[in-house]
């Protein structure tokens, strides 16, 4: 996952916290992907809807997960594009990172110097690289009939519809579990706690009591180990780390897959 | 599969045994690996579960059991687990459970097995055996010394000059001339074997100056009136470094080589010297040229130096023990010179024991003085011993200003007790061996261990070989013996920077003699004792023990290892606090041992840990051994 600036750092919340209360407001996700896998054109969406998706009854244990990240150009996924992309796929007994995939891509945007030495992803590794048109066939299959799980789930999606709508026209959607929203059940105060945390950020210039949700912090706080960021690949197993760790410490193999996904 | 799972990668290239790996290797096992966490307290693997994976610990701590249920070890990051079933029938041995919560690497059994099977040294690394890993870490250091891995044959430049036993001293001193040597060898034709000549003893150029010349004897002298007799000799396919003992042992500088008893050449003390620069036989030659108690103290820092000196040349620790040994020998046998000088001549005849690990050629820089006067039978206390307080008091003072500390048991000639006629210390081994309890033998091993330094050694002889006989097979002696032997025990290992004991509690530090090398000593003395072996050096009777066979295979060889591996800790603990310009002791602080030889070290103590539990099996009471 790409980090960029004190936008990320500095925000108090997952930017998606804005449509409170989402997280809580599950939708009935099985039902969601029948009614895409029909209107879906393009015969690879069809595919990936009509693999379906489990329901939110289900235990955990029994969930099939992929663990994804993607690094791009930039934050806003209007302007800038994904130039990588890693994929895990998990559940609760094993991390599969030897059947990890990982994709390097070309950006139709410009690569910014600043993303570049984030990522470490040069003009020349995406000059030799294949427009993201040309793994959709790979990459949908590898997420298809499993739960993504992501740090920070709104770039993942907002990135890959982005994506997908440029190329085939049409968008992108699917349920996550979110790391970083797990993590801002424990450490970000509801709503009236944000908005006095703002104001004491705005009086004090920073917020020295605000424990950051991070993926590399949230990890040290399991005792995982502290990996190097910004590689979709390795974030992506960073992430698959991370859940087991949350499961593993604050849920159940039993606990109902709805209690952690949106 | 992947080849950008980066930070498995840097993780395997960081770690044994898979920094053995080519690299190209450790990417397929990097892509191959799946990752597992579990929160502290949960099973990881159970007894008897088919044995799918190999695990590696990348982070928090994991304890693996023993199938009783007591603990056999804690692992750490780079920890690994689970060879043991993978290697036999495929099904879990050791039950683990986490520790911390941890972070687990799964290498598929397949992969696995084709790294073992592909990669010796990963194999060698990862053997199941931890004996066998001990092996490979001990042999490797012996075969890079040269004292250790050379023969003396390859010290002989030329072949023996020799002289027949009826020549006079001027046809030796003109054959020696003529040959341009500096020692000669005197045969003694034997006529029951002609072909057969007899080594009778050697001469050196020293020999015509201090025997011929001075005393001013008249050229045809018989050669046998100035050569020195009873020669100290070697074989010509011993190991360099046991021709430095012996010259250490008996202050020559000169040593015949034989090969099949028929002299080969001869090799001086400048031969070894191209061995061991600035050599602890060096040492030993100024003990002896000092003529006080004083003179002798101001050694001390050259025999710390020599000591340090033979750490950092990578001696072995048997070297460093039998040299340190024979270093100690030579201050007794000089304060002994000098005792006499100042006391006179003794009233009866003594032989001065060394007892313990002076004794079994065993010797650190931290050592205590054990030893004990056998007297001869005409020994009347009233008339006698106040000479013999006075010398054993001379003695004992001056050891202890020469850095050997007074014996805390109280096992010293100075102590009345230890000073005895030899009739009585017969009596008092008989006791020992015949009629024994554990308490009246709870301090009495060191005595097990005797050599005569000064006087009478033949009584120290004598004493070696009544014990032997009585000794080789008396169970019930055995087992008391067995039974002390037992008293102290290794720990588990290492866990962090901590000791982890059998029982699972951490301690700060370990006192790796009393832990380690003692625990050895004891148990192999016990063997020794029990197969009548009259060697005295735990490596020479863990020789004995090994042609005896009474062993199971190849465990005589692991205690050799075991023993090499903790003395060269203990030794290289000791150099570094010389270096460091603190006072040496043997507790050693786990912070500073390496994971090399924290691994090592832990093999070592299995091995003893092992070799006790057969030794209390093996010397039951009431069974025939």
């Amino acid at each position: 996952m790409l980090h960029l600036g004190d936008l990320r750092k500095d925000a108090p919340a997952a930017p998606a916290r804005s449509g409170e209360p989402r997280a809580r407001a599950v939708r009935d996700w099985p039902a969601r992907f029948t009614e895409l896998a029909a209107a879906a054109r393009d015969r690879r969406l069809h595919r990936f809807y009509a693999a379906g998706t489990v329901a939110g009854e289900t235990p955990l244990k029994n969930v099939q997960m992929v663990a994804l990240d993607v690094e791009t150009t930039g934050l806003d996924p209007v302007r800038d594009e994904i130039v990588s992309i890693g994929v895990v796929p998990m559940d609760l007994t094993c991390i599969r990172s030897s059947a990890s995939r990982y994709w390097v891509v070309r950006p139709r945007a410009e690569l910014h110097p600043e993303s570049v030495t984030i990522h470490a992803i040069t003009h020349a590794q995406i000059a030799s690289a294949p427009d993201l048109g040309a793994i959709v066939d790979e990459l949908l299959p590898a997420l298809a009939g499993r739960v993504v799980v992501v740090h920070c789930g709104d770039i993942e999606r907002s990135f890959l519809a982005a994506a997908l709508k440029a190329r085939i026209g049409e968008g992108i959607e699917f349920p996550v579990i979110d790391t970083m929203e797990l993590e801002a059940r424990l450490h970000r105060a509801p709503a009236t706690g944000a908005w006095l945390a703002n104001l004491r950020a705005r009086l004090f210039g920073r917020k020295h009591d605000q424990v950051s949700i991070r993926l590399a912090d949230s990890r040290e706080r399991y005792r995982l180990p502290r990996y190097r960021a910004h590689h979709a690949l390795t974030d992506a197993l960073a992430t698959a780390e991370l859940l087991q760790a949350q499961v593993a410490q604050r849920f159940a193999p039993d606990t109902p897959l709805r209690a952690l996904w949106q | 599969m992947q080849i950008e799972q980066l930070e498995i990668l840097d993780f395997l290239r960081a770690h044994p045994p898979f920094d053995e790996l080519p690299d190209e290797v450790l990417q397929r096992v990097a892509a191959a690996i799946d990752v597992r966490y579990y929160k502290a307290g949960e099973a990881i693997v159970e007894f008897g579960q088919v044995a799918e994976s190999w695990h590696v610990v990348r982070s928090g701590a994991v304890e693996v059991f023993r199938r009783n249920g007591t603990l056999y070890n804690r692992l750490t990051a780079g920890g690994y687990f689970g060879e043991f079933g993978l290697l036999r029938n495929g099904r879990v041995r050791f039950p683990v459970t986490a520790l911390e919560d941890t972070l687990l690497y799964l290498i598929p059994r397949e992969l696995f097995a084709e790294l073992f099977d592909q990669h010796e040294r990963f194999a060698d690394l990862v053997e199941v055996e931890d004996r066998t890993r001990l092996r490979q870490v001990v042999s490797k250091r012996e075969e890079s010394n040269d004292l250790l891995s050379a023969t003396i044959d390859t010290l002989v430049g030329r072949s023996a000059v020799t002289l027949s036993s009826t020549a006079s001293a001027r046809e030796v001193a003109q054959r020696m001339s003529e040959e341009g040597v500096s020692s000669l060898l005197i045969l003694e034709h034997n006529p029951e074997v002609p072909d057969l000549p007899q080594l009778a003893g050697i001469v050196t150029d020293r020999d015509l100056r201090t025997r011929l010349v001075a005393p001013g004897l008249p050229y045809d002298t018989p050669v046998t009136e100035i050569m020195s007799a009873g020669v100290v000799s070697v074989n010509h396919n011993q190991l360099v470094f046991e021709a430095m003992l012996a010259m250490l042992r008996h202050n020559v500088h000169h040593l015949p080589v034989l090969r099949n008893q028929r002299p080969l050449g001869v090799i001086a003390l400048s031969d070894i010297i191209r061995y061991e620069s600035r050599s602890s036989l060096f040492l030993v030659g100024s003990i002896f040229r000092q003529h006080s108690v004083d003179e002798l103290a101001a050694l001390v820092p050259e025999v710390r130096a020599c000591f340090a000196r033979m750490v950092a040349e990578d001696a072995s620790a048997n070297m460093i023990g039998s040299a340190m040994a024979a270093i100690g020998r030579s201050f007794k046998q000089r304060l002994l010179e000098l005792a006499e000088a100042e006391l006179g001549a003794p009233p009866v005849p003594y032989c001065f024991l060394a007892l313990g690990s002076m004794a079994r050629q065993e010797q650190m820089i931290v050592t205590d003085q054990d030893n004990a006067l056998v007297l001869d039978d005409r020994f009347d206390p009233v008339q006698h011993d106040a000479y013999f307080r006075a010398l054993a008091a001379f003695v004992s003072d001056g050891l202890a200003r020469c850095g050997y500390s007074y014996c805390s048991g109280g096992v010293m000639a100075s102590n009345e007790r230890w000073r005895q006629p030899l009739k009585v210390w017969e009596r008092t081994f008989t006791d020992w061996i015949e009629r024994p309890t554990p308490e009246s033998l709870l301090n009495a091993g060191i005595f097990f261990d005797l050599d005569g330094v000064w006087g009478r050694l033949e009584w120290a002889t004598r004493l070696r070989e009544l014990i032997a006989r009585k000794a080789k097979g008396n169970s019930r002696f055995l087992a008391c013996m067995a039974r002390n032997a037992l008293q102290r025990t290794p720990p588990l290992g290492f866990f962090k920077d901590f000791v982890v004991e059998s029982d699972g509690r951490h301690s700060r530090v370990i006192n790796i003699k009393r832990r380690g090398t003692a625990p050895l000593a004891d148990l192999t003395r016990v063997h020794a004792l029990a197969i009548g072996s009259m060697a005295l050096n735990s490596f020479e009777r863990l020789k004995d023990v090994i042609d005896a066979a009474i062993l199971p295979l190849g465990r005589g060889q692991d205690l050799y290892d075991a023993l090499e591996f903790i003395a060269m800790v203990r030794a290289r603990h000791q150099a570094e606090s010389l270096a460091a310009g603190e006072e040496p002791d043997n507790s050693i602080d786990p912070e500073k041992l390496s994971e090399f030889e924290r691994k090592s070290l832990r093999d070592a103590f299995l091995i003893l840990g092992n070799a006790q539990k057969f030794l209390k099996y093996r010397y039951q009471p009431g069974r025939a051994n």
